[in-house]
């Protein structure tokens, strides 16, 4: 049975180190404690609500979040935002809605239901206006990364000066996190740059922080259900494995043999 | 097969008995006489099957909300994750089903392996498990594509284009599986129908397969014949049922552990990032159940080779029974075989490693290595073995040495429960 265990361990680490080895560039990525990591890792309810409003006030001008809706904002387990800022926010965003009974396209203010709007029609208007790159869709970027929330929150701090041997072209910019290290963004985050309703320095650390917490939920929105969900499973099937187990030596003590 | 005479107590049970003997085979299956010195590698037959039915059951439940298009396939995964209620628990359960499936397949066959289960009078069992197998590879690779991310899509069209290699025709097959000119639309809503449809498959040969072992019975640690029923064995029920149940629970355990605390980490990052056909990814990798056939395939030089490398390592498993010239069948009395079936795991282990790994430098070259000896263990080592291995000597039966018998059974007991 232990050597059961050791093998079962052995192959379920062999298989873990692999799918996470394909970075052979390594590199270190910087470490803070996240709050939704761990058995029963959650949200910081506040530090979400700041990464929204980075998101909002930074990201949103190139990068869409298109699988979000503002109701999203007031659920469970998310920001948590009431439901009447949710509506404000929501109502603070011109809506294109129709065609109306003339056919015709109109604008209105955003409701709870509208998914967030977008910040370019499209994938060509959004290259045509970043220089021919496409600002990713954020909505599950963390997942998208190999590195994942360490990654984000590393790039977000990662602009240097580019060394003397690597030439840059216009519009392109050296972090030392970034896959090659050259990204077409601009440093997104300066000291100060938004405002934070609760009083919190805004440093670019933070920001970085916030609005990384913000992106691991806006890719996972069920985290919180899950780990508590997860906890109670396992902890379920702990409790049964242990009376299946007595039960069954109860049972094989019927016959000479070992279980 | 051992109560042919079984007869219903109530008057219906035996008017239905009579012209449905469904409770004929129930009694058969409860009956079952089994060995009773199975030990723990002998339940994952269980737990394969718990592993299709939940495969089967989340996939129905998915397939309710999916949508098989490549302009709404990502985004309707991503609607299952954020909108259906507890979509994200029953697709998590099924993304890591099927590497839990694998797991467990692998951890199966490793055991045949082990015990000599192939064998003679068993080869049948075995090559509708082989038949499993391929169909399980088949379900796993199109399912994987069903999400329609970067690697969905580019796995996709690598994996297809090795039809490519076949002479003249190869091209004109690879347009008839995408249904055009490259991956799209038509494969993807093909894929689908057939990663609906092959499950049903697994479950029909998975019926044949259990009724295939029923015939001669299980094969057990000692490899040896028995007697049915006997001293030797023990009623399915409740014995075997609880001791798999126990195994079962475990098994979830771990299973639960990857759904809950770690979903995505079996997975590959870029397949979170909607299909792109004109953005290749930097590196294209299967799952990690495909990885050891992905390096063999990459090892060899020659395209056309290289698949026809992958697809013998697989098929012959089929003609292992007559590869295996030695008439005992476990490797607790073949002191040879026995190193070199580890030496066969390591190996198959160092080639799902190099298979993760770019094709280049001391990666290609072990791979080549081990693939040579994949071959060799296969071709070469085990038919040779047959005849020049000198085997301890086999007990008579599973109860000899409670009974005070011989000697060796004790010693090879002993060395079992140090496998075990």
């Amino acid at each position: 049975m232990k050597n059961l265990f050791k093998l079962f361990s052995i192959i379920i680490l062999i298989i873990t180190s692999n799918s996470n080895s394909f970075a052979a560039e390594k590199v270190e990525y910087l470490k803070t404690d996240w709050s939704f990591k761990g058995l029963f890792g959650k949200f910081d309810r506040a530090s979400l609500q700041r990464g929204y409003q980075v998101y909002t006030e930074v990201c949103a001008s190139c990068h869409s979040m298109k699988y979000l809706s503002y109701r999203n904002l007031a659920e469970p387990g998310g920001p948590e935002f009431s439901e009447a800022q949710a509506k404000a926010i929501a109502a603070s965003f011109e809506v294109t809605d129709g065609p109306n009974s003339d056919g015709e396209m109109f604008t209105r203010p955003g409701k709870l239901s509208d998914k967030f709007v977008m910040p370019y029609d499209n994938v060509k208007a959004a290259q045509a206006a970043n220089g021919g790159a496409y600002p990713p869709d954020m909505s599950v970027l963390v997942k998208a990364r190999g590195g994942g929330v360490d990654y984000i929150y590393s790039l977000l701090q990662g602009y240097e000066e580019a060394p003397n041997n690597v030439s840059l072209d216009d519009g392109v910019y050296y972090n030392k996190y970034m896959y090659g290290n050259k990204i077409r963004m601009a440093a997104p985050l300066s000291d100060g740059l938004v405002e934070y309703g609760d009083g919190t320095n805004a440093t670019v650390e933070q920001m970085s922080k916030d609005v990384t917490t913000f992106l691991m939920w806006s890719a996972e929105p069920h985290l919180e259900s899950r780990h508590q969900m997860g906890f109670k499973a396992i902890v379920y099937l702990i409790i049964l494995t242990v009376l299946v187990y007595f039960s069954m030596k109860r049972i094989w003590s019927r016959v000479e043999s070992e279980v | 097969m051992s109560n042919h005479d079984y007869r219903p107590k109530s008057k219906v049970g035996q008017w239905f008995n009579d012209r449905l003997p469904l409770l004929t085979l129930a009694n058969h299956l409860t009956d079952y006489p089994t060995p009773k010195n199975l030990n723990y590698w002998w339940t994952f037959g269980g737990i394969l099957t718990f592993c299709l039915i939940t495969q089967i059951v989340t996939g129905l439940t998915l397939a309710m909300h999916y949508i098989a298009h490549a302009d709404m396939a990502f985004e309707s995964v991503e609607h299952i994750m954020r909108d259906v209620n507890y979509g994200w628990l029953i697709r998590y359960i099924h993304a890591n089903g099927a590497s839990m499936f694998f797991l467990a397949v692998y951890i199966h066959i490793f055991r045949s392996l082990f015990y000599g289960s192939y064998k003679a009078p068993r080869e049948i069992i075995w090559i509708i498990g082989i038949i499993i197998y391929l169909l399980m590879m088949a379900a796993a690779f199109m399912g994987y594509v069903l999400p329609w991310g970067q690697m969905s899509f580019w796995g996709a069209t690598v994996i297809t284009n090795l039809f490519s290699a076949i002479p003249l025709v190869g091209e004109g097959i690879v347009t008839w599986l995408w249904g055009g000119y490259s991956v799209d639309n038509p494969t993807l809503t093909r894929f689908f129908t057939l990663h609906y449809l092959i499950p049903f498959l697994i479950l029909g040969l998975v019926v044949l397969h259990i009724w295939a072992l029923h015939v001669p019975g299980n094969n057990n640690p000692v490899g040896i014949d028995i007697k049915k029923p006997s001293k030797d064995t023990v009623p399915f029920h409740p014995y075997i049922v609880i001791k798999d149940g126990f195994a079962l629970l475990m098994f979830m355990i771990v299973f639960a552990f990857f759904v809950f605390y770690a979903p995505n980490i079996l997975g590959h990052a870029d397949n979170y990032i909607e299909a792109n056909p004109m953005v290749t990814p930097a590196h294209i990798v299967p799952e990690w159940y495909l990885l050891p056939f992905y390096a063999i395939l990459r090892s060899v030089p020659d395209k056309l080779l290289g698949v026809v490398a992958m697809l013998s390592a697989i098929l012959i498993l089929a003609v292992l029974p007559w590869l295996d010239t030695s008439k005992i069948r476990s490797a607790v009395f073949r002191p040879l075989y026995k190193q070199f079936y580890w030496i066969l795991v390591a190996d198959v282990l160092i080639l799902g490693y190099v298979g993760a790994m770019p094709a280049e430098g001391l990666y290609l070259l072990i791979a080549r290595v081990a693939t040579a000896y994949y071959f060799l263990h296969f071709l070469v080592i085990l038919p040779v073995l047959g005849f020049k291995e000198k085997t301890l000597p086999v007990p008579l039966s599973i109860t000899e040495p409670v009974l005070g018998g011989s000697p060796n059974l004790a010693a090879a007991r002993n060395k079992e429960s140090k496998i075990e």
